[in-house]
């Protein structure tokens, strides 16, 4: 606290003084000196204690002589303007020997409207059900536009299947490069640690019962029907979708996007699609990738904590792990893909106003691809074991 | 006051150096402001206006050189004398900068509740005094700076700056976007508000109209260095750039609306 105080208190300048004097009904304030802020800091308490005093009552005629101040600022001014209006309340109250540039300066402040600053609006227990409302509202709104916004991206995908030389090549590989093969080794990371975690906590799990082996059966179809694209599909969800969304947006804070349309460039065509193609040509190996490196994870674990060798685990898996378990993960990633990429892009066009939007739309797509990822594999899940696969 | 404060500089900028990389922005730059006076500073763009603007506050590394604020010496001093020369100035950035999460009232009493001890009651009577001041209903107090518009942004950021009654006062364009009608009323408030708080502004700016209308001195950047004088001074002053600038058809509009008046 001290040391607060110290930090607070400014240059050793010389302060004000502030001496009132009672004479019968009459009260004679003298203020000399410079009535700047470090003044009014000082002098603050006992002024507020001076005003508040009920003795005041008496004081019928009152004046507030400042013609010993030297250097009078806005802040010093309004304390003696409040001065002024609280004597002023008992009886006649007036300020003398001010300056030229004093006198301007008291008469403007005392010239303001009295009217203090509303407060911001109070929320009330029932605009808190309100918002609940509204916020589901929001939510049902937000699907809508969402729906229509891949509705607008599908005719867009057909417009441009029967005039593909309108698709830009360039901005599809240049995408690819940042979504699939710069995202590369973030991915093979995450992916061999989860591989080496899963084989270590389900193994021991496993050798109780002297079935050590079976780890492979384990890791294989789990990693290939489930672990392994979703994994991969929420690391991309964070890292390229929310890119996407904050390029976008920053393109429309910028008018970047207003300028395409009035030049008669689509953005669906020339942001939108490119993404989304790009992104989806990508998924597909990078899944197929973190399945692979999850897997050797997983076998390098097998071999060091259970005792199950590289060519024990080749052979099981050959035996154990149908080739179908594959396909129900690979087929997955095109759909995760398109997802992630249209949340994206849709979250990047609904910026508007502020560079403050873009955080928050940043925010939302990637909570919203995430959810939507996971729910989409929920639905996979049923329809793969509907069909008995 | 005595002779001697009115013409000890306010700000002095020795020798000063700036470089980005290869590219040099100020070359042995010179230049005094007086105790009072509004200095308006023009240049192409890219001369570094902006620029020397960020290295007096602080808040851009100079290459070499010195500048002088209120006596202290601002590309290197301690923090406490930091302290004290921010709350001897105030900044008003170009769209006010105001911060986005904060009231318009809330925004001007950050500065009073960081450096001063003020209760709240008497933060809210100053921040309703300087709304009021610088031309802004007491209800846009309890706005959102997304919820006004441009020009109120920047009077806002006006009222920020001045919350603590700085003796120096920085201008970043501050007529730049608004209308011919905000931007008049923004020249006269600054006039005003320099005669009755005893201002020094420092104000980078194109507007050649708040040029002539407020400015008492002209600091042009040119060939890295600062040529400065009244407006009557420049005009003789033998420079490509300074004699298209004020004779150019804008230049001679501005003025001749000054012979008029």
């Amino acid at each position: 606290m001290l040391k607060r105080s110290a930090r607070k208190t400014r240059d050793s300048r010389e302060l004000g003084t502030f001496e009132p004097k009672a004479d019968g009904d009459r009260m004679k304030v003298t203020l000399t000196g410079p009535w700047d802020v470090p003044t009014v800091m000082a002098h603050q308490q006992t002024m507020q204690k001076f005003a508040t005093d009920p003795s005041l009552e008496f004081a019928k005629q009152s004046v507030i002589d400042v013609s010993g101040v030297t250097r009078l600022d806005t802040v010093g001014a309004i304390a003696v303007s409040l001065l002024r209006e609280r004597l002023g309340r008992y009886g006649e109250a007036e300020i003398t020997g001010a300056h030229d540039g004093q006198e301007t300066l008291l008469e403007q402040i005392a010239s303001f409207d009295a009217q203090p600053i509303p407060p911001p609006p109070k929320r009330t227990s029932l605009d808190r059900i309100a918002l609940l409302g509204e916020w589901a509202v929001g939510i049902g709104y937000e699907a809508r536009s969402l729906v229509g916004f891949f509705g607008e991206l599908s005719v867009v995908f057909y417009r441009l299947a029967r005039h593909p030389s309108r698709l830009r090549i360039t901005s599809i590989v240049s995408h690819m490069q940042q979504v699939g093969i710069n995202a590369m080794p973030i991915v093979g990371l995450l992916a061999f640690l989860v591989g080496v975690v899963l084989t270590f906590i389900s193994g021991d799990q496993l050798q109780r019962f002297g079935a050590g082996i079976f780890i492979v059966n384990l890791i294989g179809i789990g990693v290939l029907r489930e672990l392994g694209i979703l994994i991969t599909a929420i690391i991309v969800a964070g890292r390229s979708g929310s890119a996407f969304t904050a390029e976008i947006g920053t393109m429309k804070i910028n008018q970047e996007v207003d300028a395409m349309r009035t030049i008669g460039l689509d953005p669906m065509e020339v942001l939108v699609i490119p993404r989304v193609i790009a992104l989806i040509l990508m998924l597909i190996p990078l899944g197929f990738f973190a399945n692979m490196v999850m897997i050797a994870g997983g076998a390098l674990m097998a071999s060091l904590t259970l005792g199950v060798t590289f060519a024990q685990f080749v052979t099981q898996f050959q035996s154990a792990v149908a080739l179908h378990h594959l396909w129900v993960g690979m087929v997955k990633t095109p759909f995760f893909a398109f997802v992630i990429a249209m949340v994206g892009c849709f979250h990047g066009l609904q910026v508007a106003g502020s560079a403050e939007s873009v955080g928050q739309q940043t925010t939302q797509s990637v909570v919203q691809s995430i959810f939507l990822v996971i729910a989409l594999d929920a639905l996979f899940a049923v329809v793969f074991w509907q069909i008995g696969w | 006051m005595a002779p001697s404060a009115i013409t000890e500089p306010i700000i002095r900028i020795t020798a000063l150096d700036t470089q980005f990389g290869s590219q040099v922005i100020h070359h042995n730059l010179e230049l005094e402001v007086r105790r009072g006076e509004v200095l308006g500073v023009v240049g192409g763009s890219g001369t570094g206006k902006s620029v020397l603007l960020r290295e007096i506050v602080g808040l851009q590394q100079v290459t070499a050189g010195s500048i002088n604020v209120l006596g202290t010496e601002v590309t290197n001093c301690g923090a406490d004398a930091q302290k004290i020369l921010r709350r001897n100035w105030g900044v008003m950035f170009q769209e006010g900068a105001l911060f986005s999460s904060l009231t318009v009232a809330q925004n001007i009493q950050v500065p009073i509740r960081e450096l001063t001890e003020f209760p709240q009651w008497a933060q809210d009577e100053i921040a309703r005094v300087k709304l009021a001041m610088v031309g802004l209903p007491p209800d846009a107090g309890m706005k959102l700076p997304s919820q006004i518009s441009g020009g109120m942004k920047k009077r806002a950021g006006l009222a920020r700056a001045l919350a603590l009654d700085p003796e120096l006062l920085f201008l970043d364009e501050p007529t730049a976007g608004l209308d011919p009608i905000s931007a008049n009323q923004f020249d006269e408030l600054i006039k005003n508000l320099k005669a009755t708080l005893n201002l020094t502004v420092f104000m980078v700016t194109h507007d050649l109209d708040s040029l002539v209308a407020i400015c008492d001195r002209i600091a042009v950047l040119v060939d890295k260095q600062i040529v400065v004088g009244t407006l009557d001074e420049l005009m003789e002053v033998d420079n490509p750039w300074i004699q298209e600038y004020f004779q150019g058809p804008r230049g001679r509009a501005a003025l001749g609306h000054k012979e008029r008046n």
